[in-house]
Parts: C-alpha cells; structure tokens; sequence
C-alpha cells in the first residue's frame, strides 16, 4: 500500500490535468496527477492530426506535440506523476479529501489532498444511446475508440466505411480511414447543416470526394458476425422516411455521435452536476459544490478546442492553489453572483461571476446563425455586446469580461447575469 | 476540383473561420477571377487551391518496438497534394527504429519540395519518476 | 468412447453436464459457437421464475417449480450473482386483476412458496416504483434474479473440473449408428464416439435430431428484443415486475438485474431465421411505452445498450425431454424455451434419470468436488480485502474497465478459462458492459488477448467466425 499526501491531486493527465497541475506547482503548491494510461497527454496522444495551439502557442500543432508542451514541463517541475493509476473513490476526511486509487506499479494508493482538481475528460455517447436498430455485429466503432485502434495500435478497422455524424471528430477520421485504406462511402448527419469546421469538411470530405448526407439517419445496421450493410433514410418532420431509405454494403460503421463528460467519479463523490453539460456546477472560481474539488476541461464540459480546455484548465490550478493558501473560498470567492444562459444558449460555464476582476465565461449557442448578436446583462442592464459574424451550436464562444465592465454587487438585487445570444 | 477554362467552380476558404463561399472562374488568359471573398485571404486561398492546393499529411508510421509499434509523423509545412499518396505509400512501407524525438526528422525532403516529414511523439516517453515512500 | 456426448453447452447443455460430472461416467460436452453459452443462452432475461405462469400439467411447470429452490444451493456450490427479489405482476383493470387470480391459483398448484394476491396498497408497498393506477397484482417472493452467463460459465468450469471434456467450434454434420452407441461427425471432419447422446442444440435441436434419425420435429425461432438501462436510473425498481400476461408471452417486463442495470423486454415475435437477432425501431417505441405504463420512470435517456435472442419454440410450447422412441441411445431436450433458465438444474435431474433408465450405470464419484474456486473480482472487494490480493499480484489493480471495475487480473483469468473472444470476456467479467459500452477498454483488452494468446490482433473476434474487430494492421507488409 502507498500512502501520500499533497496539497492537490489532479485526476487525469490530459490536456487539462498537465495545465492545472503546472499552474498549481507555479504557486507554489505540492501536486500529484493520476493518469489512468500508461503515458501522460491523454486523447492528444491519440489525435495525429494537426489544428492544435493556434490560440495557445500561435503555432499549427499535432496533438502529440501540444501535448509534449506540457508534459516536459511536468516532469521537471517536481509533480509526481501515478501512471496506469485509476481513482476509485474520493472522500471527505476532516478538512481534506482522502482519495483511493488502484494502480498497475504501486498497487492500493491512498493520496490525501486539499484540494482535488477533476480533470478526467469525456467519453462518447455510443450506439446504445442514439438506439440504432439491427443487429450487433463486430465492425461497429465509435470514431474515438476507432481512431485509438489506428493511431497507436495501428490498425486497419475495415474496407468500408459509414460514418455516423459530421462531428470533427467523425470528419478527421473520415481523412484518417481513407488515409489508411478503407473507403469511406458516407457521412451521414442527423442535421440539415454539418457540426464539424468547414476546415474539416474541406480537407476530410470534399478531399476525397466522400458524400454527406445532410438530415438524414442510420436506421438499422445489417450483419450476422461482422457490418454487412446499413440502411439510410433522410428525415422528413423528424422521422426516417422509409420510402426514399436506400442501402450501403459495407464493413464498418463509426459513430461520432456526441461526447459526454465523465463524472461517474464526481457523482459518487457527492458533486452536484448541471444537467446542461453534464458536468459540475462550478462557481466563479471553478470549484464544483463539494468543498476543494475543483473541476476544468472537457469533464466540466465538452471543448471544441484544447487551447480553451488548456486556459481554463490553467485557471482553474491558479483558484485551487488562492484557495489552499487562504482557507475555505478565499480570494474573490466571498461576493460570487449568478450567471446563468439567456436566450438561445445552451450553457455557461462557470456558473457565477465576480465583480472586481476579469471573468472569462464560455457559452454554447442553440442556433446557427450569421451576423448574430451576444449579449451580456446584469439583472437586465446590458455590461456588453459583441457581433458574431456566425454561431453554431459546435462552436464555443469565449466571453471575457474585465474587470471595468462589471459593476460592482448590489446587495438589493439578484445581481444575476444572463448571456444572450440573437 | 479544377474546371476547364471559364466553368466556374465553388469553394469554401478555410483561411479564416468565416467561410466565404468562392466562385473562382479561369478567364481567358488564364488568370483566376475570385468573388464572394470579404478580404484577400480568400483570392490568394482560391489561387493555391485551384493550382496548387497544399495540404499538412499526418499519419503513423511502424517501429521495431513491440510498447509503441506505430509513431505518429508529419509534414512540417503542406504538401502538394498530389505527392501526398506516394508520400503514404513510402512511409507505410518503412520500419523505424525507436528511440525517436519529437521533431525528429524522417524524411529530409519530399520529392524535391523542401517539405520534411517529422516525428510528432517522443517515443518512448519520458521516464515519468518512481513516486518515493510517504513524504 | 465416452458414455454421454451433450450436444448444446448453452444453460441445459451445461446443467446436464454438470449433473452426470457427479458420477463416474465420461461426459464429451459439444458447442458449435466458439464459447459456451454463446446461443440461445445469451440472451436471457436472467429471471428465476416462482412458477405461476404455466399449468401443472405441462412439463415446464413441473420442472420450473423443481428449478426455482435449487438456486440457493446452486448459489452457494457455484458463487454466480443471484438475488430473490421476488416477481410482482401488476394488474391495471378489474378485469386484469381476474387473471390474477388464475395466475395465483396455479401457483398454489405449482406450490409456489408465499405466493399471494395483493390489492393496491400491498403492492405499492412492495413496488414503490409502480405506475399509482395500479389496481393490485400478484407477489411472488420466491421469483429472483440472476446473471445468467455467469451461471452457465460457472455450471461448465464445474463441470471441467469434474472431468467433463468441452469440444468448442464444433458443429455436429453427421451422426451414425455403432455397436455400442453413436459415431458423430464434425464439419470440420473431427470425430466423437458415445455410447448415449442428449441433443440440448437449442434452435438447432430439429436438426441435430434429424441427423441421429430421431422425432422430426420443428424449432420456430421466436425473437425476444431487450433495452438496458443504466446503472441506477431512476426507473429501476426492487422487485421484478410483469405485466399481465398477454395468450402466449409473458410481455414486457421491467427488470432490476442483480447487477443494478435494468432490462427492458422482451419482445415476442416469429421470425423465419435462426440468424435474425435485429432490434427494430418500432419494438423500442413499443417497449418503452409497455414498460412505462408500469414504472413511469423509465427513461429513454437512459438506454445504454439492447439486444434480441431467439427462444427456441415447439409447437405446443412445452418442453420437450425424453428418450426418443425412434433413435435409440438418444434423449431429446428440446423447446426449452422460459422458464428454461429457471428449470435447467430440474432438466439435469430429469435426464439423468431419463439415462439411468435406459441403462446408463451412474455410480457416485468419490472426488466430485461440487464448489467453484471463487477468483477474487475487484469490484466485488473494497480497498482494505484488496490490499493482500494486490500484494501478491499487481495486476488486479490495474484496472481495464473503469465503468464496471473490472481488472487485468480478471481479463486474464477469463482467457485462461478459455474466453478469447471479446464478448466471451464481456460475459465473464462484465467489462465492455458499463455506460461507456468498451469504449475504452475495448483495446485494453485487445492487447491482453493479444498477450495471453499470441493471437494477432487481427485474429481477434468478437465472438468467433468472421466477427475479427479490425482487418489489418499498418505497414511493413500490411499496407494501405
């Protein structure tokens, strides 16, 4: 058994683990990261392609080597590192948090923290999820265990293929089957306009001269042991039109159907989660609502860009190591107000604001629009409006707010924020 | 991709998030006519695209390691697109020895265009330390 | 030559095997699937039945009654999950609540223990969950839950360990008469010799039949679709409920399964094929609607994962186990449709003495051993009982499944039990059946088959044949 104790334990070694993990050793704070791999970068290790650190490093990385930005840095600033390492359990002990994890190299670790940082990722909705009928043959991926198999076990999943979504990630792997010799004959999407960048849709689809089939689903998969076909029919009101269905032959099915932070972990440990993202509720510091557990990235809810799960991660290890110097809730903590989604937004994140200093909130519009207005308000008074010359529900808007432009609490009114988008 | 003289054919320019949609035309002295573009991004994305459209290619490459058996690579800059499929065919054809770096280079010059193809990961990775005895 | 060659390992298969491996006789088991339990048996509700659906008279009522006590015994012999949670049906109309009185009266007749008719607000008290229309219904405590994979894996390794030899990927093609016995034949061209033979084939029993020149007969595949939900949603429900139940189905019902995911189903229609194993679009709607009407939580949101299986139906319905009266040396197991799960140890018993009268000696084994060695699981341990067990052997703390806790150390013993196939080791240890359904642990699993093995990669299955999960691998040789 092997005991330890830091001031914060972050859960998960991924692009949002390395970042809070960093941030915390900068303060000053001791910081241990449980990684469940047996290497450290998380799915960045898995994404070969490159359109990462744009906004980060100003460069067009892959994921490796954005993620390789970090992990040297790790390494040598002194965080212990658990590898092949999964926490089992997370509870309160006084007036820390004792953790319970297994581990391939040091078998029942016990790790006492005061603060714990919830970094863990996603994972993606599958076809028990979106019910697709028919049988259960092998052949059928989701694209991320899909793209897994090929890019670090280098595997060929199959001759040809169907694509279920027009996510980016179903688009990369679209590319990235091709790549690897499996035909690609379609990707089919449930809505009337693509979710993946028009980037992707270029240099994965029209590339290679692979069909979307907008508004259209797979309604049965057909097989006895391995794919042998599905079937597709567009979308009339809302339900497969049977009539005009038509048939692939094909071997392999991916399903880029949507992703979902992973808070089995944060559930049993009493965090209260916003059914918005299906991640925690998070004040304006990042800490979910059980006390010293801290939650970023793509377990808090789902980027499109790491650059953003990187920021945010960043700040979330800044407000764990404010919180560790000063006791419970220290720093801004104390005058926290509520923001919550206004018209046409699905969520924001975090879920409070503070007056007297800059706010950096990401939302997700329930709209596609060009040329598009977002609003910010305060009990009703506008505090800022931005143009967006286009919105769609895949992209993520990062708002940031200074410092100047928020006025300060008033302790007769609600003092809550909305964010708009029309 | 390419129409013949004075068919004009559509494009989406990815060279910022916006996505004008492009109509590019060849008149006839062979000189590209580009509308729907909102600023010169666009005409100088259209003109490589229709004649020259370049592109980063990623993929993973074997090793003779039985940990890490596949290493991801890739061009440092884009490559014609036309040479990207013997580029593919050249790679898949090859076994690399580990350990590599990332930055490695695997390949100097792709046919001629200056373009390397680079190792992405460090592999094996880096010797994450023991974690010592309660502390 | 051994004494009794068993043609079917699904859950009678296996019972039957495990019964004769009691006594000094040679047992060949027989499976045409790659795994055991890989047919008819795969897709089972995993309902311990508390005998009232059937009329004394038939067959399976009989051993159904039989079936449902040995299940402690069995419990404590073989360690399988098993609970009694105890069967509610629940009755929306006064005229509903007349058929349970007809269902409650066979029970009394089938000696069902503690089976009673219960008005609304008995029930309710029963079944908090319940639809609060509900008029009342009929309780039956002695119904339970099971995971049946698990039983039937560990009624083989019993088995095994008793001396029965197991022949898998082996599709019984031609049967002919001997001086002692049978000569049967492989596809593949292998050979078995016995001196008595049971056709428990499942779907395929009409078959297998017509090879020994036994009953002809026909096995109409009647599909049964299934939804799970996930771990504790709000519609899972403490006992098992049933609807009353339609001429010849026992409808759809809502199912706690003891491992805390709730089943939805099944579903009942004929099909033409024994291959035909589809969910269809329309069954989901139907389904949720049925099961709703009963636990109005249950959610489609939930809906993690669904399957369909085939009972293997006769006409008539009943089971059907007996010597024949046209091949000699050969008993019929055949139509064992539900309770099928529930009356497999009572099939045991009844073919055993079906054989011993017809001659078969049986004397007792000395050495039978009837318990299972029971492998540690991590996820049925807390961290303090898995400390020593980590101590000795690291593996069983390096987790593979995270959704379902499931270890290296359990993956591997899964293989050395003979499960190489993906599904195989799903059934086993459960992992690649949680809320990410393999997502992450399917390649994790991948390189460990791959280890144990040697197997390629590509060679491996997700449940034999030509279910290979990839098709190649990259480079140097296997190109693009």
């Amino acid at each position: 058994m092997h005991e330890r104790r830091y001031d914060a334990v972050v859960i998960g070694g991924g692009s949002a683990g390395l970042a809070a993990a960093l941030a915390l050793r900068e303060a000053g704070r001791t910081a241990a990261i449980v990684e469940r791999e047996p290497f450290l970068g998380g799915i960045l290790m898995q994404c070969i392609h490159s359109g990462f650190g744009i906004h980060e490093f100003g460069v067009d990385l892959t994921g490796p080597e954005y993620a390789e930005r970090f992990i040297g840095r790790v390494l040598a600033a002194g965080i212990d590192v658990f590898l092949d390492t999964t926490v089992m359990e997370i509870r309160p002990r006084g007036e820390r948090r004792e953790l319970t994890a297994l581990s391939k190299r040091y078998g029942v670790v016990r790790l006492s923290a005061g603060a714990v940082v919830l970094a863990m990722g996603c994972r993606e909705r599958n076809r028990g999820n979106v019910a697709i009928a028919g049988s259960r043959p092998a052949g059928v991926f989701t694209a991320g265990l899909a793209q897994r198999l090929v890019n670090i076990e280098g595997c060929i999943p199959g001759r040809r293929a169907v694509i279920v979504g027009s996510g980016d990630i179903g688009l990369i792997m679209a590319r990235r089957l091709t790549l690897v010799g499996c035909r690609v004959l379609a990707v089919v999407e449930i809505q009337p306009y693509p979710s993946g960048s028009v980037r992707n849709i270029v240099q994965c689809l029209n590339d290679f001269s692979i069909p979307l089939h907008l508004g259209h689903v797979v309604t049965r998969i057909a097989g006895r042991e391995r794919v042998e076909s599905v079937d597709i029919a567009p979308l009339v009101d809302g339900r497969p039109d049977e009539a005009r269905s038509f048939r692939l032959d094909c071997d392999t099915v991916l399903l880029s159907v949507g992703l979902v932070p992973e808070n089995e972990l944060s559930r049993a440990a009493g965090v209260p989660i916003n059914g918005d993202t299906n991640g925690p509720y998070v004040d304006a510091d990042l800490m979910t609502g059980a006390e010293g557990i801290f939650a970023c990235g793509n377990v808090l809810h789902v980027h499109d860009l790491v650059d953003f799960a990187t920021e945010e991660a960043r700040r979330c290890g800044q407000r764990a190591a404010a919180y560790l110097g000063g006791g419970a809730r220290a720093g801004a903590s104390a005058a926290q107000s509520k923001v919550a989604p206004g018209a046409n937004v699905r969520y924001v994140v975090p879920n409070a604001y503070v007056p007297g200093r800059e706010n950096v909130l990401y939302l997700r519009p329930m709209i596609v629009k060009n040329d598009a207005v977002l609003e910010a308000a305060i009990d009703g008074a506008g505090i800022r409006k931005r143009k967006l010359a286009h919105v769609q529900p895949s992209e993520m808007i990062r708002l940031v707010l200074r410092a100047d432009e928020i006025p300060a609490a008033d302790p007769a009114r609600p003092n809550l924020m909305e964010v708009s988008i029309r | 991709m390419s129409g013949s003289t004075g068919t004009p054919v559509a494009l989406v320019c990815i060279a910022c998030p916006l996505g004008c949609r492009l109509t590019v035309a060849k008149a006839e002295g062979g000189e590209l006519r580009v509308s729907g573009n909102r600023c010169p991004k666009g005409e100088v994305y259209a003109g490589e695209e229709m004649l020259s459209p370049r592109r980063i290619v990623t993929a993973v490459v074997r090793t003779d390691s039985a940990a890490y058996p596949y290493a991801p690579v890739r061009t440092d800059t884009p490559l014609p697109r036309a040479l990207a499929e013997g580029l593919l065919a050249a790679l898949y054809s090859r076994t690399f020895s580990l350990p590599v770096s990332n930055g490695d280079v695997l390949v100097d010059d792709v046919e001629g265009t200056g373009v390397k193809v680079l190792f992405t990961r460090t592999l094996p990775p880096e010797e994450v330390p023991a974690v010592g005895e309660p502390g | 030559m051994f004494d009794v060659a068993v043609i079917g390992a699904g859950v009678s298969g296996a019972a039957i095997a495990r019964r004769l491996s009691a006594h000094v006789v040679s047992v060949a088991l027989i499976e045409r699937a790659v795994d055991v339990s890989f047919g008819v048996s795969k897709a089972n509700s995993g309902i311990i039945h508390a005998a009232f659906h059937h009329e004394p008279s038939t067959l399976k009522a009989r051993l159904e009654a039989a079936g449902n006590p040995m299940f402690d015994g069995l419990q404590a012999e073989l360690g399988f999950p098993f609970r009694r949670v105890g069967i509610v049906v629940a009755a929306f109309s006064e005229e509903e609540m007349k058929t349970i009185e007809v269902l409650y009266a066979r029970g009394v007749a089938n000696g069902s223990p503690g089976i009673e008719i219960a008005g609304r607000d008995r029930i309710l008290g029963l079944e908090p969950k319940l639809n609060p229309d509900v008029r009342g219904g009929l309780f039956a405590p002695s119904g339970g839950i099971i995971e049946p994979y698990r039983f039937a894996f560990a009624l083989v390794e019993n088995a095994l360990a008793n001396g029965v030899r197991l022949f898998t990927g082996w599709n019984v093609s031609a049967a002919r008469r001997i001086a002692d016995g049978w000569h049967i034949e492989s596809e593949k061209g292998e050979r078995i010799e016995a001196r008595w033979v049971v056709n428990a084939a499942g779907l395929f029993a009409d078959g297998v039949s017509a090879l020994f020149g036994a009953e002809s007969f026909t096995i109409s595949p009647r599909k049964g679709e299934e939804y799970i939900l996930e771990r504790g949603c709000a519609g899972l429900p403490s006992r098992v409920v049933f609807p009353v139940p339609a001429r010849n189905s026992k409808g759809t019902l809502v199912i706690p399964t003891v491992e805390g995911t709730v089943m939805l189903g099944p579903t009942a229609e004929e099909v033409g094929d024994k291959d035909d194993v589809s969910t269809t679009p329309e069954n989901l709607e139907r389904v949720f609607d049925l099961a709703a009407r009963m636990i109005p939580q249950v959610s489609r949101r939930d809906i993690i994962t669904s399957f369909a299986g085939l009972r293997p139906a006769l006409p008539g319905g009943d089971f059907y186990i007996d010597l024949s009266r046209r091949a000699p040396r050969f008993v019929q197991v055949a139509g064992i449709q539900s309770p099928g799960l529930t009356a497999s140890p009572a099939i045991a018993e009844r073919v055993k003495g079906l054989l011993e009268a017809d001659g078969l000696a049986l004397p007792p084994k000395r050495d039978y051993v009837a318990t299972l060695p029971r492998a540690p699981r991590i996820r049925e341990l807390s961290a303090d009982r898995l400390e020593p067990l980590v101590a000795e052997d690291h593996s069983h703390a390096h987790v593979v499944c995270r959704c379902e806790t499931v270890s290296e150390a359990d993956i591997v013993e899964a293989i050395r039990k003979g499960h190489t196939t993906l599904d195989g080791i799903k059934f086993y240890t459960r992992a690649g059946m949680g809320r990410c359904q393999g997502g992450f642990c399917t390649y994790r699993i991948m390189q460990i088959v791959a280890r144990e093995t040697g197997m390629p990669i590509e060679s491996i299955t997700k449940r034999g044949g030509a279910s290979a999960l990839v098709v190649g691998r990259l480079g140097a040789g296997g190109t693009a």
